[in-house]
């Protein structure tokens, strides 16, 4: 395959005829509805590989670390880039349309609810700091266990200090160390810089370490 | 009405922050909702953070719910609408482009340096909202006791979140 390199990346796989944009719709408007208790990327993978075989393994997951390093939220730029391998910019909208659908008119829902609620009702505020805390817990853990896979050497624990101690010990705009940060530890890794693989915590994660997403691999806090 | 804009505004500006996911733009959501803007307290805020974790779909769709409750429905169709659309032109465009940079060298440094940055501004996130939760040792104990579930038992978050509703109602009231 000379010329079909990374260019052919998500080709649909097995299929000669590309989903119709009404098909990419209902499939990601599936997965937007159904993808509970968070790891939407998981879902993903089991609707977008298992069982559409729209794409395959190896793209899928090329396709997301393209995703983890723009902004953006992983989910709906998967959204985006298997819809656009698939459909083009049409395919793109209606992906991106179906998987925000289902979560966003439930919010609005919530929202109408949530300001009709007395805010000295004490049950209710009862219910919701309970929530809260284990809302708090869960993105703790979703950003510790992606940050084991992705702090390898002990640079990458500079990175991630200077990084929380721009937004939260100099109150600094997020963008501003986005940026500063961000191009020092490029800086760190250009090519022919400091080496990229090591396994910091090799011995953490070994015993439970997927070799893919699957389903509640919580991978997009 | 006269919201519209400074939603656009806030959240076109918030979506550019969103890298590695959407905690690490909270410490910004706070601020600019609650303290620029006035539009929600920050217990609100937390609540509304809160409740966008039990809905399915990409987790920032509680965005949805403060265009809400800033401006009605066609606040939160806004806010969405400014929360994706910049960013995922962004993805369009740099999608098409970088499968043909497979083998620029840089391309390998980028997402290798930005990998640390992103888990940065995710933990940055969650101390952010853990420090308006997280009030004294009873929430912590019921925040360690969550979060060690969920790393020890990797399970679906969803059936601890309904436990620790409970817990609250319980235990808060």
């Amino acid at each position: 395959m000379p010329t079909s390199d990374a260019a052919a990346l998500g080709e649909p796989a097995g299929q000669a005829q590309p989903p119709s944009v009404l098909a990419i719709f209902l499939a990601f408007l599936s997965v937007g509805a159904t993808s509970f208790g968070g790891g939407v990327v998981g879902y993903l993978r089991e609707a977008l590989v298992s069982r559409h075989r729209w794409v395959d393994d190896p793209a899928f997951l090329e396709l997301l670390s393209i995703c983890q390093t723009l902004p953006g939220l992983n989910a709906s730029n998967m959204a985006i880039l298997v819809g656009d391998r698939l459909r083009g910019t049409m395919g793109a909208a209606a992906a991106l349309i179906g998987i925000c659908l289902p979560g966003g008119v439930l919010m609005v829902v919530a929202a109408i609810v949530y300001a009709s609620t007395s805010s000295t009702d004490g049950l209710a505020n009862a219910v919701l700091l309970g929530i809260s805390i284990a809302a708090v817990a869960m993105v703790l853990a979703v950003s510790l266990q992606l940050g084991l896979k992705t702090v390898k050497r002990p640079a990458d624990l500079v990175f991630v200090a200077l990084t929380v101690f721009g937004v939260e010990v100099l109150h600094l705009p997020v963008l501003v160390v986005l940026f500063a940060t961000g191009v020092l530890a490029i800086l760190w890794y250009r090519p022919g810089g400091a080496p990229h693989e090591g396994d910091l915590f090799g011995r953490v994660t070994a015993p439970k370490a997927q070799p893919s997403p699957g389903p509640h691999h919580r991978g997009d806090a | 009405m006269g919201q519209l804009l400074p939603l656009i505004a806030v959240f076109s500006y918030l979506s550019l922050l969103t890298v590695g996911g959407g905690m690490a733009a909270f410490p910004e959501l706070r601020d600019l909702t609650v303290d620029v803007h006035h539009w929600l307290s920050l217990p609100q805020l937390i609540h509304l953070y809160s409740i966008g974790q039990l809905a399915p779909g990409p987790n920032m769709m509680m965005i949805a719910a403060v265009g809400q409750s800033v401006a009605g429905p066609l606040g939160a169709i806004v806010a969405t609408a400014a929360f994706f659309l910049p960013t995922g032109l962004l993805t369009l465009m740099v999608g098409r482009l970088w499968v043909r940079l497979a083998d620029w060298p840089w391309r390998a440094s980028i997402q290798r340096g930005l990998g640390p940055v992103s888990i940065g501004l995710l933990l940055a996130g969650v101390i952010a909202i853990g420090k308006g939760v997280v009030t004294d040792w009873d929430k912590a104990a019921l925040a360690a006791a969550v979060f060690a579930t969920l790393m020890i038992t990797r399970m679906n978050p969803l059936p601890l979140i309904g436990l620790a509703a409970a817990t609250g109602a319980y235990a808060f009231r």
